[in-house]
């Protein structure tokens, strides 16, 4: 006898909210719409609570479903079922918790926009497809999902409609997104015609009944599944949708494009950690492409100017941290970094949010300065993530980014512990970058000369100032889990449980051994020696910061135009999304010219309105217009496609 | 257990016809000036009650009728539901259209209704001729109708381009099923069978398919005989372009569908890497063409274009699955298609005053209404979950997969998500461009029998979307008339002859 807990409400919620405010917010008042969206993500988060307090007497995994069959085809069927164990429990609380703090944070950053109801209506909508995705029992139920966020942040990143840039945004994070979708959609289809099913439970079993199962379409399906994950968790080659994506307000940045969407990648690769468990070869990819995308990133975070810009691509940095943790199977250590990240970066990007704020909506690092006696919360708060997010013991990031490390450290990636030891190494060499770049953003914010224009930032008559309540609120209770956030998984070798780890135990446990990675014989004295050897990295950047963009302010021009080449292709990105266009794009509209050139594609003849105004003339306008040549020129068209149809029946006839 | 009544198997197409006859006889009796919407009302009345007698049909057993001409079974009903439902919801949406713009639109219903004769009669057809007959009942009077905006020009090119390349792809029909004839002395799909598997003459059997691939190719606007179909969209009305681009191509799939799979089954060898080339061919043009496409309804030609493709990748399948898959993308299709052109005919009205995407900029705050149910259209043609497109789309590509056709799938799943890129250009004009007031319209407010018809098409794409599965079951019992051993591979079953000869 298991225990009801009402999964099925769970998304209801949010959806219930999204449909009261999407179809009435209009016509209602600020305060009714506010209140709808806070209750019904606010309720959201208490029953994860609920379920949280009765978890320990649930039989694990706790399946619950809805519609049986949901959908039948000959062969195979698909179940509306959720799923519940520690892993999901785990994702409930982050998307639930930060989704509501980031919609009470919202009230207050949102107050003056136009269009307010729009924006909650759309923030529940995520809330819903996220909670789907989270709670899938099968892949397509997951694919829905997966989905379904990704039109929630297209709608969001294009929420101010007035500049056509952000109108762009929405539409490159949707278009790179459908590159993985892609390769998602294929792995799910090999899965429907390899396991004649798409539920979690029965195709890991199936994997588990067949030890001798490795290799081959499994890494097929692994690879790409890693495809998805690029796109949504934008990791080289997809990551360039998501600096983009910053056109949109604020706390969707941090809620969507920090703490919860772009970590469905992740989530992704851990829940199905059985198929990759069984391919070196997919694993050895996950892990590359990670530490790749997470220095490849961090490089181009310190030229940033602007102050989303930078933290966008420290996402995307970070990300390629707990890609590289998966890569190396240590699924739980990227969970916790996937934790504490949500806590530190969601803080990162709502403080800078603060900072926009106060200044009238300035991004530009450069407008900023001496901003820390002026909005002392901000200040305090963000002061916690940047510890956090650079590794500082004992903030969050710090358990996390080293429990990565150790495990990276320790792993042989593609058979080789020396391609492991590089990936630690680039790893560490990230840690620095990150610091440096983190502390950048952080003097040039809030300490220096104020370099903003105090009129510009004069709105509503109070000059620069800090945030209402609702804003501060969340900015604390986040920058208290920056701090503390960590401890939950502070690890044996410091004297502390891992309990994070051990929680994970029954979702992980078996993959732990089972997994290609040979774990080298790892002692505690190497881990303390290592998170020191990070520590100390970490502040070297710092160092760095502090001399450039503290003492010297005037070094760091002077270092750009010394060495102006680099300085350049850092700017541009690598001239990455330059690339892409000259090779994808433009080749791509070239073709749909060819394909409507006008020997094809003649078109209605031009001006013709014109031309036939009266009645009278309509006989020989037309008889005319069949002497222009077009009605040949298809019928040409159509006798040349025919031939070709009866010669090609006609070889097949033939030869077969 | 006593014959079922000839009469009864041809009963909705019996009920049409007599609406129309009477709406044609009544509509001189009037005067010009009286409104026409009574006729309309009359229309819907009879559209009902073939619906309902389509579906009474189901109880039916399934057997022939007319000596052997005509076969009712739960294909055929499938088809006459799916086709009588676009034939209610085109009503639906254009009681108002000509309102004030043409008179005798009388005959407009009549021609609806006599063209959805022909196409109900081309489903449940299992001869030929009859095939041929019902061709030419519904292409007759879409021809006319795609010109039924009498004083624009373009409205005339597109009816004049329609007829002609129409009558030049019905001969290849036509003399394809002469040569079936000269080759197994019948032209009833089940004989024709029987003298396929026997193996004689299959060079002329092989000739006489490509022939009529080639005019139902034209029909479904299949690459490379898709030439027709932007010119004609662009120039006929709204609601004919949502009713013709959705309901002659049910019928002329189905019509497919009977020939290769039941009539040329063991001869799939040969149609089916024909199909495999329309249907790459048909994606990839289609979704390439409509990439550049500032032309709303141009752009949408080209999207049901590679929308024909994607139902093509069903057919590849041959399978009991992949027939389904079949049925079930064109309902899906069918919906969203028809809701995508009824709102682009509200929106630009009789005189066609909104044409290019740039005219749609931001009017989701002009038209919060019917911006949401184009966006849920055009969410359903780019494939996203819980609408009837992506579900489509999957059960398509599934069942593709399942008969090893990797490849197709592969190129179709690009192709789908190229497409998301022209379809997001629209949405993106509805939603996130500002809204020009310098340019406004005034479009005369809604009226219920509109509404009523987009809340029905709304409906449709979110149930086959979200609880697919009563529709499925419906497609699938269509399938198992094909294949009545349901679940073994189609080809299994197929082959047999082939081996023992």
């Amino acid at each position: 006898m298991t225990t009801n807990m009402h999964l099925w409400l769970l998304p209801l919620l949010p959806l219930a909210g999204f449909l009261w405010n999407g179809t009435l917010g209009r016509r209602l008042p600020k305060t009714l719409v506010t209140s709808v969206a806070l209750l019904f993500s606010g309720a959201a988060f208490a029953q994860v609570l609920w379920i949280a307090a009765q978890f320990r007497s649930l039989a694990l995994p706790h399946v619950e479903s809805f519609a049986t069959p949901w959908i039948a085809i000959h062969g195979f069927q698909v179940d509306f079922s959720f799923l519940l164990d520690p892993l999901t429990l785990i994702m409930l609380l982050v998307v639930t918790g930060v989704g509501f703090l980031i919609h009470l944070y919202s009230v207050g950053y949102m107050a003056h926009e136009e269009g307010y109801w729009r924006f909650f209506a759309y923030l529940n909508l995520f809330l819903f497809f996220m909670l789907t995705l989270v709670l899938a029992e099968n892949f397509l139920l997951l694919f829905v999902g997966w989905e379904g966020v990704g039109l929630a942040s297209y709608l969001l990143i294009g929420f101010y409609y007035n500049k056509d840039s952000a109108a762009d945004a929405g539409k490159k994070a949707f278009i790179v997104n459908r590159i993985g979708d892609f390769g998602f959609l294929l792995a799910i289809f090999l899965l429907v015609a390899h396991f004649g099913t798409l539920s979690f439970t029965s195709i890991f079993g199936a994997i588990a009944a067949h030890p001798a199962m490795q290799g081959g379409v499994l890494t097929t399906i692994a690879l790409l599944l890693v495809l998805g994950a690029t796109g949504k968790s934008a990791q080289i080659p997809l990551y360039i949708w998501l600096p983009d994506a910053m056109e949109g307000p604020t706390p969707v940045s941090a809620l969507i494009h920090a703490a919860t969407m772009v970590t469905a990648g992740i989530y992704m690769v851990a829940r199905t950690h059985v198929l990759f468990d069984r391919s070196p070869l997919a694993l050895g990819v996950v892990a590359i492409i990670g530490a790749a995308t997470a220095i490849f990133a961090a490089t181009i975070g310190i030229v940033q100017t602007d102050i989303k810009r930078v933290l966008a691509y420290s996402t995307v940095s970070q990300l390629g941290y707990m890609f590289l943790a998966c890569g190396v199977a240590a699924y739980s250590s990227a969970i916790f970094h996937l934790v504490t990240h949500a806590f530190f970066k969601a803080l990162l990007f709502l403080a800078a949010g603060s900072v926009i704020h106060a200044l009238g909506g300035e991004q530009d690092l450069r407008a900023m300065g001496g901003l820390r006696k002026k909005i002392p919360v901000t200040f305090w708060t963000m002061t916690a993530a940047v510890f956090a997010i650079c590794g500082f013991f004992p903030f969050a990031g710090f358990f996390s980014k080293d429990a990565i490390l150790f495990a990276v450290f320790n792993a042989s990636v593609l058979h080789s512990l020396y391609l492991g030891k590089l990936l630690w190494g680039i790893g560490l060499v990230t840690a620095g970058l990150t610091s440096f770049y983190m502390f950048r953003l952080w003097y040039l914010t809030f300490f220096g000369s104020a370099r903003y224009n105090e009129e510009h930032a004069e709105h509503g008559g109070h000059g620069v100032h800090e945030s209402s309540w609702t804003m501060l609120l969340p900015l604390i209770v986040l920058g208290v889990l920056s701090l503390v956030g960590g401890w939950m998984g502070w690890p044996e070798a410091l004297g502390g449980h891992d309990s994070f780890a051990h929680f994970l135990d029954p979702v992980f446990g078996a993959s732990a051994a089972a997994a290609p990675v040979v774990m080298s014989s790892a002692s505690a004295g190497m881990e303390r020696m290592l998170a020191g050897l990070s520590m100390l990295i970490a502040l070297l950047g710092w160092l760095l910061a502090d001399i450039l963009y503290h003492r010297n302010p005037k070094l760091p021009e002077r270092m750009a135009q010394k060495c102006s080449a680099l300085h350049a292709l850092l700017l541009h990105k690598y001239w990455i999304d330059e690339l892409y266009g000259a090779i994808i794009v433009r080749p791509l509209l070239a073709i749909s010219r060819v394909v409507l050139w006008r020997g094809v594609d003649a078109g209605i003849v031009d001006g013709s309105g014109v031309a036939l105004a009266s009645g009278a003339s309509g006989f020989s306008s037309i008889v005319r217009r069949m002497q222009s040549g077009n009605i040949r020129s298809y019928a040409g068209w159509l006798a040349m496609g025919a031939a070709l149809v009866l010669i090609f029946v006609f070889y097949l006839a033939h030869c077969i | 257990m006593t014959a079922v009544s000839p009469a009864l198997r041809i009963l909705p197409e019996i009920l049409l016809t007599l609406t129309g006859v009477l709406v044609m006889v009544t509509e001189p009796l009037l005067s010009a000036k009286t409104s026409r919407k009574p006729l309309g009302i009359f229309a819907l009345l009879g559209t009902l009650a073939a619906i309902a007698a389509s579906a009474w049909q189901l109880h039916l057993p399934a057997g022939t009728a007319f000596f052997n001409t005509i076969q009712t079974d739960a294909f055929s009903v499938f088809f006459h539901l799916l086709i009588g439902g676009i034939l209610l919801v085109t009503l639906l949406v254009s009681l108002n259209y000509f309102e004030g713009h043409s008179t005798y639109v009388g005959e407009f219903y009549a021609l609806l209704l006599f063209s959805a004769v022909g196409m109900m009669l081309m489903t449940s057809a299992i001869e030929l001729l009859m095939v041929f007959l019902g061709l030419e009942i519904s292409s007759i009077s879409t021809y006319i109708l795609a010109g039924y905006r009498k004083r624009s020009a373009v409205s005339a090119e597109a009816s004049i381009k329609y007829f002609l390349l129409g009558s030049f792809a019905t001969a290849f029909f036509l003399y394809g099923v002469a040569l079936c004839f000269g080759a197994t002395g019948s032209t009833n799909i089940h004989s024709i069978a029987t003298g396929v598997a026997s193996g004689s003459s299959p060079l002329l059997l092989a000739l006489a398919l490509g022939m009529m691939l080639i005019g139902l190719g034209f029909k479904v606007s299949a690459a490379p005989f898709h030439v027709w179909t932007p010119d004609v969209y662009e120039g006929a009305p709204a609601p004919v372009v949502g009713f013709m681009s959705t309901a002659p191509k049910a019928a002329a799939f189905a019509v497919l569908l009977r020939i290769t799979y039941t009539g040329f089954g063991t001869m799939s060898h040969i149609w089916i890497p024909l199909l495999w080339i329309m249907a790459v061919a048909s994606m990839t043009i289609g979704n390439l063409g409509a990439l550049t496409q500032r032309n709303v309804k141009r752009m949408l030609a080209y999207s049901s274009i590679a929308h024909a493709g994607y139902l093509l990748v069903a057919f590849t399948a041959f399978s009991a699955d992949g027939l389904a898959a079949a049925c079930f993308y064109t309902a899906a299709y069918a919906a969203m298609n028809v809701g995508a052109f009824a709102i682009i005919s509200y929106l630009s009205g009789y005189d066609e005053r909104r044409v290019h995407l740039q005219d749609y900029a931001g009017l989701a705050k002009r038209h919060p209404l019917a911006s949401a149910a184009m966006a849920i259209f055009l969410l359903s043609l780019i494939g996203i979950p819980f609408t009837a497109g992506f579900f489509g789309k999957f059960y398509v590509f599934t069942t593709a997969m399942h008969s090893g056709l990797w490849i197709l799938v592969t190129i179709g799943l690009l192709n789908s998500g190229l497409a998301a890129f022209y379809y997001l250009r629209f949405l993106s004009q509805l939603y996130m461009q500002p809204y020009d007031a310098a340019q406004d319209i005034s479009e005369a407010p809604a009226q219920p029998a509109f509404v009523l018809g987009i809340a029905i098409l709304v409906a449709a794409v979110l149930v086959l979307g979200i609880i697919p599965n009563r529709v499925l079951r419906l497609a699938q019992a269509g399938a198992a008339t094909y294949f009545p051993c349901s679940g073994t591979n189609a080809a299994e079953v197929h082959t047999q002859p082939n081996l023992l000869r």
